[in-house]
């Protein structure tokens, strides 16, 4: 085995973040970071179902029919997020109303089928465990520094506690509306990416074409 | 050992052959989903007791909510306690004794023949049939008379149904607030329904017009009936606001509660 596990748990966290680097699962994590506590719990969500569904699809992985090994994977996760969303209806009655349809959707997201896909199907249970668990970790830790910017601009907020007194409140503090929105998501993951690009320039992907200056004649 | 080779049988002879011959891709998709639909299936039995509870639980939450009475420190069956349900038919306008408080709203919810009816006209989205008979709770003040009353109400927005309730004033005109307690609309956009600002709107608004006539509103601009009337629309969610104009229409109008309305508002009920 090429890695250990402590490097297969440590560079999903930045060197290897499925979010800023793998570019997967970018959809979810614009839904569910304008408030910490709700990416917090998908974050959870997210980690266990990668974990376990890359734990199960490498225990099964030589039984597989290569004609339909998609569907099988996808009825593993599914049937692991189908649990993971009972159990939040029944003790977190709460984030599970606002989660709504953001946990059946932990299905498509792409970290979970990219992980089973690309190292599952390939590596024995543990390492994909390992695996699962550090590709979570990684999205979960580009969602919380993604909704600390968005609650604390947005809300004035970190995990529903107040920091910043809105003027709503009888505050000083004039919340930035956009950062509440969607899209803002969009804004802050590109500057991550800038930023740790930056930090690691080789992240950088070589550029497809280039630019050539032609002599006129 | 021969003997032992046989005794192994189908489920042997299964895992060994090749993964990509067709007995054996049948054998993994038929097992692999009996396995899961049981460890989903038996998730979804076992949990279903607590996750009801914490429905009931929430819609008394929300019922404290809508009459302004709720304070998170009283124990939600304890405040609720102060709540009077009755089983309105909607019809005659009566409280209807047929109907065992406890269990009516499990009779409702699985679409039980005897509490619902058929709708020719269907502008709430409710998917042709509503409930004859609804679950209403009453409000009193210290003295006994009547101070609120809290109706269910329902209708379809853009991606989902939503369940609310609304909190009326004893003379079945003012309104003095709307929740909704259960919806699918989008983050952001339509479930702003959800937002204290725009649910504040609500409060002090007036079902009825001057004449009578059934004048609220949920719509951009103000209607002819003046702004006691109107709740501004939600920024983004045109779909949303009209399915919220809709079921509100609908449920304060003829074929819903407005029977029910004008008994309150001749002091009759309660």
């Amino acid at each position: 085995m090429a890695q250990t596990y402590r490097s297969q748990l440590i560079d999903p966290l930045v060197d290897n973040n499925p979010i800023t680097l793998q570019v997967l699962g970018i959809c979810s994590a614009l839904a569910v970071t304008s408030s910490m506590k709700v990416a917090f719990v998908m974050a959870i969500a997210v980690t266990l179902v990668t974990a376990f569904s890359s734990m199960f699809i490498s225990i099964l992985r030589n039984q597989i029919p290569n004609s339909i090994r998609i569907i099988v994977q996808m009825v593993i996760i599914a049937s692991l997020v189908i649990l993971v969303d009972q159990v939040l209806k029944a003790y977190a009655y709460e984030i599970s109303k606002t989660l709504s349809v953001f946990v059946g959707l932990i299905i498509t997201n792409c970290i979970v089928m990219g992980r089973a896909e690309a190292f599952a199907m390939k590596n024995p249970p543990m390492a994909s465990f390992v695996d699962g668990v550090g590709n979570g970790l990684g999205y979960g830790a580009l969602l919380m520094v993604v909704s600390f910017i968005r609650e604390l601009f947005g809300s004035g907020s970190l995990f529903g506690i107040t920091v910043l007194e809105t003027v709503n409140n009888g505050g000083w503090y004039l919340p930035n509306g956009l950062l509440l929105l969607p899209p803002s998501a969009f804004f802050v993951i590109g500057l991550l990416i800038w930023a740790i690009r930056a930090w690691k320039p080789a992240q950088v992907e070589e550029r497809e074409y280039k630019i050539q200056t032609v002599e006129t004649h | 050992m021969p003997e032992a080779t046989e005794n192994k049988g189908v489920l042997r002879r299964f895992l060994d052959a090749p993964p990509d011959s067709v007995g054996k891709t049948i054998f993994v998709a038929v097992t692999l989903c009996l396995v899961a639909s049981m460890v989903v299936s038996a998730a979804a039995v076992a949990l279903r007791p607590v996750q009801e509870a914490n429905q009931l639980n929430d819609k008394r939450v929300n019922i404290l909510q809508v009459a302004g009475v709720y304070n998170p420190e009283v124990p939600v069956a304890e405040a609720f306690a102060a709540f009077e349900p009755h089983v309105l038919d909607l019809a005659t306008a009566e409280y209807s004794d047929q109907f065992d408080i406890d269990t009516f709203d499990a009779l409702a919810a699985s679409g039980d023949a005897s509490v619902m009816r058929v709708l020719e006209d269907d502008p709430a989205g409710l998917g042709g049939q509503m409930q004859a008979y609804r679950m209403v709770y009453l409000l009193r003040d210290e003295t006994g008379a009547l101070d609120k009353v809290i109706l269910p109400i329902e209708g379809y927005g853009l991606w989902s149904t939503l369940y609310g309730f609304i909190a009326l004033e004893e003379n079945g005109n003012d309104i003095f607030g709307l929740q909704f307690y259960q919806h699918g609309e989008t983050p952001g956009l339509g479930a702003e329904v959800d937002n204290p600002r725009w649910k504040a709107l609500w409060n002090g608004k007036q079902l009825f017009s001057e004449d009578g006539a059934l004048a609220i509103t949920v719509a951009k601009a103000a209607p002819p009936a003046g702004a006691e009337h109107h709740i501004d629309a939600l920024a983004g969610a045109t779909l949303t606001t009209v399915g919220v104009d809709n079921l509100v229409r609908f449920w304060m109008g003829e074929a819903g509660y407005g029977a029910f309305l004008e008994r309150l508002k001749a002091g009759e009920a309660g």
